[in-house]
C-alpha cells in the first residue's frame, strides 16, 4: 500500500468487467433485512424505524427494505422539504411511501431554517461575491480544477431571474459560510427524524450508499447521523439494481443523483465527486481491489492522468473526511465505556 | 526569497498544522505531507493573494506553483518578473 492508501498492482485486467458490480438482488435484500431486524430489534431494542424520504433512490431502497423487514406498520416515513427542494422530490417520496404502505408525514422545514438564519447567512456570503444576488436569483456551488491538473477549488454559480449565469471562484470564508448555512438543512431534518424516533421508540435509518459513506459525502450530525445505515456497503450501481428489483418507480430508478440542496440543479458529481456515479463506482471498486489506475483509465475510456487523479482524490477525500466518521475524541480513554 | 518562504511557513504552522509536529522544509510537498486539504488549499491561495499582492489565475493553481514553499517562492518570482513595469 502506498502513502495514499492505494494498493498498487495487485490485480490483473480481467478483474474489471461489465458484471463486477452485479448483485444477487433477492439474496442481498434478504441478508440486509435479516440484519436490520437483528440490529434494531435485538441490539438497539427499538420497535421500528424512522426514515426520511428524499425521493431519491437511496432512501427509496432503504424504505422498501425496511417495510419488508419490519412490516410497513413499523416504518414511519418523513418528507422534509424546504425552500430550495424540487417539487418532484416530494411527489416521488409520496409515491414510494404509498407503494410500500408506509405511514408518513410531510413537515416543511423552511420556517425553521428561516428562523435559524440559514438563508440569511447563505445569501450574505453569496452577496459578498455577487452583490447583485437577489431573493429571486438561484445559486449552487460546483467543484472545479482537479481533473484538469490544478488543485480542487470551489466555484459559486448564480443565475439571474432572466436566466443569465455568472460564476466565480469562492474565497474560503464565503465558501465555508455557504456550506455551513446549507448544512442547517441536513441537521434540522435529522432533528425532526429523531423527534419522531423518540416519540415512537424507533431507530433512525441513514441512507448513504458506499460512495457517499466512503468518500464522506454527508453532513456530520446531519444526514451522517443514524442508528443504522443498511446500504452503506453497496455501490450506487448496486443500489439502482436493488431499486429495480424491489419495484421502485422508474422515475426514481432513472434519475441522476442530485443533492436537491441548492436552488440551482446540482449533480453530485459537479459538487463533490470527480466522475459521474457509475464511473466513480468502477474507480472506487478498482481502487479497493488493487487495480492499477491505467487499467481503470482503459476500462472507463478516460485518460491515465485523470484516472491517477481520481485515485488520489479518493484517498484525499478519505483522509479529509475521516473526522466526519469519528466519535468525539477523548483526552484519555474511559475504560468502562467501550469505544 | 526567504521572506516568502518564512511567511508561508508561518501561515501553515499557525493555521493548518496547529499542534502538529510537521517539519516544513522548503521542498516538502504539502500534499504528500497531508498539510493541505481542499479547504486548506483555498485558504493558502487567499493568503498568498492578500499577503503578496498578486491575483492567482485558476489555471495557475497547479502543484508546481503551490505544493511547496519553494514552488510558491518560484511562482511569485515568475509572477513579479512577468508583471509589466508601471
Amino acid at each position: 500500500m502506498n502513502r495514499d492508501g492505494i494498493v498498487a498492482g495487485g490485480a490483473g485486467p480481467s478483474q474489471l468487467h461489465a458484471n463486477m458490480l452485479a448483485l444477487d438482488c433477492e439474496a442481498e435484500a434478504g441478508r440486509i433485512e435479516k440484519r436490520m431486524l437483528e440490529i434494531v430489534g435485538r441490539e438497539q431494542r427499538r420497535r421500528g424505524v424512522v426514515i426520511a424520504l428524499s425521493g431519491g433512490v437511496d432512501s427509496s431502497v432503504c424504505a422498501a427494505l425496511a417495510a419488508r423487514a419490519f412490516g410497513a406498520a413499523k416504518v414511519f416515513g418523513l418528507m422534509l422539504p424546504e425552500r430550495d427542494s424540487s417539487p418532484h422530490s416530494l411527489l416521488r417520496a409520496t409515491r414510494v411511501a404509498g407503494q410500500f404502505g408506509i405511514a408518513h408525514a410531510v413537515e416543511n422545514i423552511a420556517p425553521t431554517l428561516e428562523a435559524l438564519g440559514c438563508y440569511r447567512w447563505r445569501d450574505e456570503a453569496i452577496r459578498a461575491v455577487f452583490p447583485q444576488f437577489g431573493a429571486d436569483w438561484k445559486s449552487k456551488i460546483a467543484i472545479a480544477g482537479g481533473s484538469v491538473g490544478t488543485f480542487n477549488y470551489f466555484k459559486l454559480v448564480v443565475q439571474s431571474p432572466a436566466g443569465e449565469l455568472h460564476e466565480t471562484r469562492l474565497p474560503p470564508r464565503q465558501y465555508l459560510q455557504i456550506v455551513a448555512a446549507t448544512n442547517f438543512k441536513q441537521r434540522v431534518r435529522k432533528m425532526v427524524e429523531y423527534f419522531h424516533a423518540d416519540r415512537l421508540n424507533y431507530a433512525v435509518i441513514g441512507t448513504p450508499n458506499r460512495l457517499e459513506y466512503d468518500q464522506g459525502f454527508f453532513v456530520k450530525n446531519g444526514d451522517g447521523a443514524a442508528d443504522l445505515k443498511p446500504i452503506a456497503h453497496l455501490y450506487k450501481t448496486q443500489v439502482y439494481a436493488l431499486a429495480r428489483h424491489l419495484g421502485i418507480p422508474d422515475e426514481i430508478c432513472n434519475a441522476a443523483p442530485s443533492t436537491d440542496t441548492y436552488s440551482l440543479q446540482q449533480g453530485q458529481d459537479e459538487f463533490y465527486f470527480a466522475l459521474t456515479y457509475d464511473k466513480m463506482d468502477v474507480a472506487l471498486w478498482a481502487c479497493n481491489h488493487g487495480v492499477p489506475a491505467e487499467e481503470v483509465a482503459s476500462f472507463l475510456r478516460i485518460s491515465e492522468a485523470q484516472a491517477a487523479f481520481v485515485y488520489k482524490d479518493i484517498a484525499a477525500k478519505r483522509l479529509a473526511t475521516r473526522y466526519l466518521h469519528a466519535k468525539p475524541s477523548l483526552v484519555e480513554p474511559v475504560p468502562e465505556i467501550p469505544a | 526569497m526567504q521572506d516568502v518562504k518564512n511567511k508561508v511557513r508561518q501561515f501553515l504552522r499557525d493555521n493548518l498544522v496547529m499542534g502538529g509536529d510537521v517539519a516544513i522544509a522548503d521542498g516538502t510537498s504539502f500534499m504528500e505531507a497531508h498539510i493541505l486539504d481542499s479547504t486548506g488549499f483555498i485558504e493558502l491561495i487567499t493568503f498568498v493573494e492578500e499577503t503578496f499582492g498578486v491575483a492567482v489565475d485558476e489555471e495557475e493553481m497547479l502543484p508546481e506553483n503551490f505544493d511547496s514553499l519553494a514552488n510558491i517562492d518560484g511562482y511569485l518570482a515568475r509572477k513579479r518578473a512577468a508583471k509589466p513595469a508601471a
